[in-house]
Order: structure tokens, then C-alpha cells, then sequence
């Protein structure tokens, strides 16, 4: 993030390389959101409400693929998302921690 | 630049002048608080452990006992002893002794029970007491000043703004020669190679990578997912989503400077720089180690609130999220939201914490202080026997 926020947006995104936005404010379902993007004003219409702090792609992600916030990959895709439609624990999972993973392979053989 | 605050005999400095009573052993916890309930201005530390540990989990018992008594915001020290645990407390009270502070210690065995045991721990902490009272504050220099960086019950505004500014505040302590430590090696957890371009060295770089591997190999043994603890359901509920989203945010908190070394849990924060305590997460569990390690006091970030102290340092608690902010004023101690709403720079944001960070040095008490939070808990790393 840049050293000032612009007033009046109503998401923010953290770097450039990244898929999704946060909301700054509690956002409706088909809302219209303004952030910044390389110094420019973005618009897009969100599929989903979103509430304040939560995530929303700002491009569409295709399943099993990285998603990035703050230029790093946070966790993979587990399945498609449309931009516009919120990012969460429903489709984005860690990649990291993931001692379920281990055992469920060990288990598999 | 200059702080008034307590010299101390080794050359530190304390901004707080604290008697701590500290027991041995949890069997020794209810005489200790008896003894603080009947001596205004002490401090009774109680724990669960002292007994039925061995090897490193024993020793990192003892370590946190011994640094948190060593810290330089505590004047003075009354050890109570059961008089039969693993905790050795002479051993305990030399090492505490060491940094040229009085220490007093007895068992309750040996005196004759509880009763007498309190009588007779009220009257050593009386007078322990009424030597502390006779000291004066002086001028010292801030660059003696160790902080600790921390945040707990994060939600997005902790990433967003709360944790880049305390960065600012913490490298402006580095910048006039103070020190800053940030911990939670479980939080740094798919972060960690942002913070590794920072290290001093291959070493230091080196045993970043390891704790962190240590730390996922554990989680890994226990065939878990760590999401559900960590990010914990609060901090999902607050739009977290993963460990790698959690850290990426945590990591900003420790400023922008070289990372000097990393340096065990409870272990001495050196003078000068940025440093990395191995420390699980766990908010009490990280400040009482940070505090174990000497430092003044914590600076602590949280989006959805939390009241938690320190039985000796100062917890300044500050916010992004403005909701929380005035919902739970009682706990807040700096909001620095309006960042997010563009009304605050990051620069003026990080200045608003380092101006808190100076008036509680110099003796401003923060809210967990007046409200009497004494948070204090020892990091396990062994079964009981």
C-alpha cells in the first residue's frame, strides 16, 4: 500500500500481482467497489455481499490456483472463482500447516 | 533523545518498578497471592508448572521465572518455595540476584504452612516494598529501550494498517539505538522468505527457515490443519483465511531494518536492532517470554479486541479496526483506523504509536495496566510426569 489511502474507495488491494481486494466497509451483493489498481481507478459488480475486512477477487481464479494478496501467494483456489464473488475459507485453502494433507497421504499409501 | 525511568545497578534501565513474587511451583500459588493481596504495588506471578518436568521443558520453566524476575522493570523479588519441586529456588534467586536487585526466599515447608507461610511472606514483602518506594527516577537514554512488537486477535485491518504502522514505531526505536523483538514463529508461517531477505546473515537466515520448519513439522505430526487455531474462528470471522494471509500480515509489524539475529524463547533481547524470539503465537505465552527477555514493554496491535497485559511490562493496545475501537474504548490504548479510511497517513499513524510508546516510558500507565491485567503463562515444550 501506498503511504496515504485515497478517500472514498471502498476496497483496497495491497500490490499489484494480486488476485483480490478487501472491503473497507460492509459491501451488498451486486454493489459497484472502487479501488486502486497501478494508479488507476477499477470498477467492478460484486457477486456476493462482502462483509468489512473480507476478500473478493478482482480477476477470475480458476481452481487449484494460487491466490495472491499483498504481491504473496496466501492459500490455493479449491475451486473456481468468478471476480467479483468472495474470497474465504468456502473456496481458498492453505498450503501451509496442512498436517491433514500428511496424514491423509500417509493413509492413502 | 532522553527517558525518565529507574537506573539500575547493572546499567539497565526500568520504566517500571515492580515487586514480583514469584512461586516456584503452582503448590505454591495461593501463599503467593495471599501475600500480594496483603502488600499493595506487588505482583504474585502464579503459574501451573515448577514440578513432574524434566530436561528443556523444565529449564524453559525455570528460564521464564528467571527472566521475568530479572526484568528491569521489577525492582525487587520475593521467591515462595513449596519446598520440594523441580524448580530449585536458591538456584533461582542467585540467578535473579545476578542483575544486583535484592531477592528474598523461603519455603513453606520449612516455615510451617500457609498461615505462617503468609505472615511470614507479607513481612519480606513489606519491607522489599518500602526499599522500592525510596527510589527515584532519573534521566536515561531511550536508546536503552527494548520493545516488544506483538499482535493478537487479528482480523484484516491488523495486515491493512495496525501492523505496518507499529512498524514505523518500531523503526524509529531502532533508529535513535533502541531494540525491538517480534516472535510468534507460527505466524510467519508462509511469510517467512519476505522476512528472511531482511537477515543479517546466511546464519540468521539459516535458523529462521529452521524454527519455522520445526514449528509446520509439529503441526504436520499432529495430521492436522492448523486453520481453526490458527487463524483462529475470530480471526476468520474477521476475514482471515489462511496462516500464509495471517502472517503476510503479521510480519509488517516489525518495521522495515535488518533482522540482527533469532534468539531463543525467554532468551535476553540485545541492545540495538531488530530481533526474532522463537515463540508459538499464543498471546500470553509470547509476551510473558518477550517480557522473560527483558524487554520494557509490548506494543501490541488487534482488530477484534482483546484486554490482555503483562504481570511486568506495559501492553499499549492499538487498533485499525474503528468498529472495535469504540466498542471496547476500555481496552484501546491507540486507533490509528483511519488510515483505512484515508483521514491518516502511514507515517502519521506510526508516529501516533511511538509518541504512546515515549509517554509509556515515561510512566503513563496503559489501559491493561489500570485495569489490573497481569496476564503471565510459561510456554511448555514436555509432558507432565
Amino acid at each position: 500500500m501506498k503511504e496515504g489511502l485515497q478517500q472514498g474507495v471502498n476496497a483496497i488491494v495491497m500490490h499489484e500481482l494480486d488476485d483480490v481486494a478487501t472491503a473497507l466497509e460492509e459491501l451488498a451483493s451486486g454493489q459497484e467497489v472502487e479501488f486502486w489498481l497501478n494508479e488507476k481507478m477499477e470498477r467492478i459488480q460484486l457477486l456476493d455481499a462482502i462483509p468489512f475486512g473480507h476478500k473478493f477477487a478482482i480477476r477470475d481464479i480458476a481452481s487449484a490456483q494460487h491466490v495472491r494478496k499483498y504481491g504473496e501467494v496466501i492459500g490455493r483456489a479449491t475451486q473456481q472463482i468468478a471476480c467479483g464473488a468472495h474470497v474465504h475459507v468456502h473456496n481458498l485453502e492453505g498450503i501451509r500447516g496442512r498436517g491433514d494433507q500428511q496424514r491423509k497421504e500417509a493413509a492413502e499409501g | 533523545m532522553m527517558i525518565e525511568a529507574y537506573a539500575r545497578s547493572n546499567g539497565q534501565i526500568g520504566i517500571r518498578n515492580h515487586l514480583l513474587i514469584i512461586p516456584t511451583v503452582i503448590c505454591a500459588n495461593q501463599v503467593a497471592n495471599r501475600v500480594a493481596q496483603l502488600v499493595p504495588d506487588s505482583i504474585a506471578i502464579g503459574h501451573q508448572h515448577g514440578c513432574s518436568q524434566i530436561g528443556a521443558d523444565k529449564q524453559r520453566t525455570f528460564d521464564v521465572l528467571a527472566g521475568t524476575g530479572k526484568n528491569p522493570n521489577v525492582g525487587a523479588v520475593l521467591i515462595i518455595s513449596l519446598g520440594c519441586e523441580v524448580v530449585d529456588p536458591l538456584e533461582l534467586a542467585q540467578e535473579i540476584a545476578s542483575t544486583g536487585k535484592r531477592v528474598e526466599c523461603f519455603d513453606i515447608q520449612s516455615v510451617g504452612g500457609s498461615v505462617k507461610a503468609i505472615v511470614h511472606g507479607a513481612k519480606l514483602a513489606r519491607d522489599l516494598r518500602q526499599e522500592l518506594d525510596q527510589m527515584e527516577k532519573v534521566q536515561v537514554p531511550l536508546s536503552e529501550l527494548k520493545l516488544g512488537v506483538k499482535c493478537g486477535g487479528s482480523d484484516a485491518t491488523s495486515g491493512l494498517c495496525s501492523n505496518p504502522a507499529l512498524g514505523v514505531a518500531a523503526d524509529r526505536l531502532i533508529a535513535v539505538g533502541g531494540s525491538a523483538v517480534i516472535g510468534e514463529t507460527t505466524e510467519i508461517i508462509g511469510a517467512e522468505h519476505v522476512l528472511a531477505q531482511r537477515a543479517a546473515s546466511k546464519e540468521v537466515e539459516q535458523r529462521l527457515y529452521h524454527i519455522v520448519d520445526r514449528f509446520e513439522r509439529e503441526i504436520e505430526r499432529m495430521g492436522e490443519d492448523m486453520r481453526g487455531g490458527n487463524p483462529s474462528p475470530g480471526n476468520i470471522a474477521g476475514g482471515l483465511t489462511t496462516i500464509e494471509e495471517k502472517s503476510l500480515g503479521c510480519i509488517s509489524k516489525g518495521g522495515t531494518t535488518e533482522l540482527k539475529d533469532v534468539i531463543e524463547y525467554a532468551a535476553p533481547v540485545p541492545k540495538s536492532g531488530l530481533y526474532f524470539m522463537d515463540s508459538p503465537g499464543n498471546d500470553i505465552e509470547c509476551v510473558s517470554g518477550m517480557a522473560a527477555g527483558g524487554v520494557h514493554l509490548v506494543a501490541f496491535t488487534t482488530g477484534r479486541g482483546t484486554p490482555t497485559g503483562s504481570a511486568v511490562i506495559p501492553v499499549i493496545k492499538i487498533t485499525g479496526n474503528k468498529q472495535m475501537y469504540l466498542r471496547m474504548q476500555d481496552n484501546m490504548d491507540v486507533d490509528v483506523s483511519d488510515v483505512l479510511t484515508g483521514g491518516l497517513s502511514m507515517r502519521e499513524a506510526g508516529e501516533r504509536i511511538w509518541q504512546e510508546i515515549l509517554h509509556v516510558a515515561n510512566g503513563k500507565l496503559t489501559k491493561a495496566e489500570i485495569l489490573g491485567h497481569q496476564e503471565f503463562s510459561i510456554n511448555r515444550i514436555g509432558p507432565s510426569l
